[in-house]
């Protein structure tokens, strides 16, 4: 049979299972969006700007362990997408980038529309493809999703000039498998040094096991605690292992960090071994890798080779899918390290935090009181989706995590990440509790996607922190050597009641601390979408 | 300490591109890099010399095995291996001079390519610092032009990458 490039790509999709497409159309993808017009069985999200589909797809492949699928035009419309790449690079999120491109007999004269995306993005995919016979696409995609969600995962583009979406091919090839031969990922720990890392554990009397982002990528949460409980070995977090284990579990000290939780830190500069388990030791998780180093033994298990060393030279390296080796560690039994007193230290410099008093203003509410009294709230395995700036420290450092999902843009630190990212995470499961935390900045970047709330009839509760100014930058520029705040004024926002009413979504002030539990109740009660503006007084910092 | 990186890759277009924006994108130095087509029509072998710490390296290796269509990536010992640089040098000559090349160029094992009235054209095969000394013995014949290739090289013995 003959099919076109288009049909074939769509075809592709369907076979790889996929069930939705966040988007934007534009002249160039039009033979693939009209092929996909034959498939209602795949969803299709129309975003407002094109970085919101890579944000969407993103917040949709983190829930589902699935590959996230965003589609756009050539020119401005793959641009519009770089920075929902970018994001998804540097947070290692399996997802693959379509995009339309001018026709390849004119490409390079720069015609309308026409850009070099794959040469743009090539920095920031894990790999990309500009195809130049459609013949060629099955095997592409295959390769494409394929890359995307195994090894570590991230982006992988694929470039479909106009007249490769047109061209017909006779009975193409769809390969049931892929392999390929530059691309081999490490599954199996190597098992002398698995014998190590146990012993090591062992002997250790201080250790501190380090989860980042990896353990939620290899789905190895469970192997992750079951390995803590086991030894009783304390657990602190990047910003991207967040609610790995629940906020009071016993073993559990935070997030570690420029922006982290004291214990956490404290934990982590005392430590005799560090266990680091899928984390990648970038400068705002660890400030100092030189000093870690130097005062401690550390484990450093990854899936990827080049993470090892990249900014830490470990002990014992271990490299392989970080669930599997979980499992290898699991399988051996090793006596439990004799380690009760560090664990009465920590618990000591837990409770400090935990009870500790956050300041109150007339008329504003306290970022970190709104956190602790909204977690409480929430379902046992609500996801939470957080933007970027103060809203996202105080979220990380003081959201009471039960059994449910922290996402929030912690490589590339992208604003207006959280509103999209909760889009995808509905469309993936639209029954899961979800909310936004957002500041008046951030929600400014993102709020044309209110829209993608109102056509679903989705239920996302935002909560909005309005303090008039990019916080975290007015509170950079209060110190040294900067010579105070400028530029970082929100005049001219909106009303964002108003807003909200604009797409029918009902919205809730909360400026007073008395009545915020009352408030909290009401925000959670609403059927559908709600916006808590929660008014916060600019001073407001990030250590108070 | 200059090393040297051996590196088989698909033969495909837009492979060299990957390969020069993963070194710049990473901060690497690349102090020479040449390619070309193996025995295997569908790999290339790419030759770079690296000038940086040995950690510093190792990422290099790390970070290129990272791209798909790399297939094997080994730094070579500078102990044991063949590396050899080819450069081809145009520089003024006149009946007087002529000889006084044709002497230097025996004693460097260099070759005519091409010879006029007033220049000829040397050609010199061998490893990067005896080209250079070479180099650095025509200077006084005014040189026009030169080209090099960049270091292409194998490990010496019966294994192979």
């Amino acid at each position: 049979m003959e099919m076109t490039g288009a049909r074939i790509l769509i075809e592709s999709l369907l076979r790889e299972g996929v069930e939705h497409i966040f988007g934007y159309a534009g002249a160039t993808i039009c033979p693939a969006v009209d092929a996909l017009k034959e498939h209602p069985e795949i969803g299709y999200t129309l975003v407002r700007t094109e970085q919101n589909a890579g944000h969407m797809a993103s917040g949709y492949a983190r829930v589902s362990g699935r590959v996230g699928v965003c589609m756009v035009t050539s020119g401005p419309g793959a641009t519009n997408l770089i920075t929902g790449v970018a994001t998804a690079y540097m947070d290692s999120i399996p997802m693959v980038a379509i995009t339309g491109q001018v026709p390849s007999s004119l490409l390079g004269r720069d015609i309308f529309q026409e850009v070099d995306i794959t040469g743009a993005v090539t920095p920031f995919t894990k790999h990309n493809y500009l195809v130049k016979d459609a013949a060629r696409l099955p095997q592409v995609v295959k390769e494409a999703f394929y890359l995307a969600s195994t090894g570590r995962p991230g982006p992988v583009l694929i470039d479909v000039p106009i007249d490769v979406q047109e061209q017909l091919v006779e009975d193409p090839d769809f390969p049931e498998s892929v392999s390929i031969r530059g691309y081999k990922p490490s599954v199996r720990g190597n098992d002398l040094q698995i014998k190590r890392v146990a012993e090591a554990i062992s002997q250790s009397r201080q250790p501190v096991i380090c989860a980042g982002g990896g353990v939620w990528l290899a789905d190895a949460q469970a192997e992750l605690v079951e390995l803590a409980e086991r030894y009783a070995i304390p657990v602190v977090k990047t910003m991207m292992g967040l609610s790995v284990l629940p906020t009071d579990h016993p073993l559990n000290l935070g997030m570690i960090g420029a922006h982290g939780n004291r214990c956490a830190n404290k934990a982590l500069a005392k430590s005799d071994l560090l266990i680091m388990v899928g984390s990648r030791v970038a400068d705002r998780a660890i400030i100092s890798p030189e000093e870690i180093q130097r005062r401690m033994a550390t484990i450093h298990i990854d899936v990827d080779p080049a993470e090892i060393g990249k900014n830490m030279q470990a002990a014992i390296p271990l490299v392989g899918d970080v669930k599997v080796i979980l499992q290898q560690l699991l399988a051996l039994e090793v006596p439990a390290p004799d380690a009760a007193e560090w664990r009465e230290r920590l618990k000591g410099y837990r409770r400090a935090e935990l009870d500790r008093e956050f300041p109150r203003r007339e008329g504003s509410v306290f970022p970190g009181t709104v956190m602790r009294k909204l977690g409480r709230r929430l379902d046992d395995n609500a996801v939470v989706c957080v933007d970027v700036g103060q809203n996202q420290i105080f979220a990380c450092k003081y959201l009471p995590q039960k059994h449910g999902r922290l996402l929030t843009s912690g490589g590339l630190g992208t604003m207006g990440y959280a509103l999209p990212a909760a889009v995808g995470v509905k469309v993936a499961q639209p029954e899961r509790q979800t909310v936004v935390i957002c500041g008046d900045g951030s929600f400014q970047m993102a709020m044309n996607e209110l829209s993608a709330i109102r056509r679903a009839g989705m239920d996302i509760k935002i909560v909005l922190f309005r303090n008039h100014v990019l916080g975290l930058v007015h509170q950079i520029q209060k110190t040294a050597p900067y010579h105070g705040p400028f530029g970082v004024d929100l005049d001219g926002s909106p009303d964002f009641a108003a807003i909200a009413a604009a797409y029918g979504i009902p919205s809730l002030t909360a400026d007073d601390e008395d009545k915020l539990d009352e408030t909290l109740d009401r925000f959670l009660a609403v059927k559908g979408s709600c916006i808590l503006i929660c008014e916060v007084s600019p001073d407001v910092g990030t250590t108070d | 300490m200059k090393q040297t990186i051996s590196v088989l890759v698909e033969n495909q277009a837009g492979v060299l591109n990957r390969i020069t924006s993963l070194f710049s994108r990473r901060a690497f130095n690349i102090d020479s890099l040449a390619v070309g087509v193996t025995d295997d029509p569908t790999l290339s072998r790419i030759t770079i010399i690296v000038d940086n710490g040995n950690s510093v390296v190792e990422q290099v290796e790390k970070q290129l095995n990272k791209l798909v269509e790399v297939i094997k990536v080994r730094t070579l010992d500078e102990n044991s291996l063949i590396g050899r640089e080819l450069m081809i040098i145009k520089v003024s000559a006149n009946k007087s001079s002529r000889e006084h090349i044709m002497t230097i160029c025996s004693i460097c094992g260099a070759k005519v390519a091409d010879i006029s009235p007033t220049s000829m054209t040397l050609e010199l095969s061998d490893t990067p610092d005896r080209v250079s000394t070479f180099e650095d013995m025509m200077r006084p014949f005014n040189i026009l032009e030169v080209a090099r290739t960049g270091v292409i090289a194998l490990q010496k013995g019966g294994g192979k990458i």
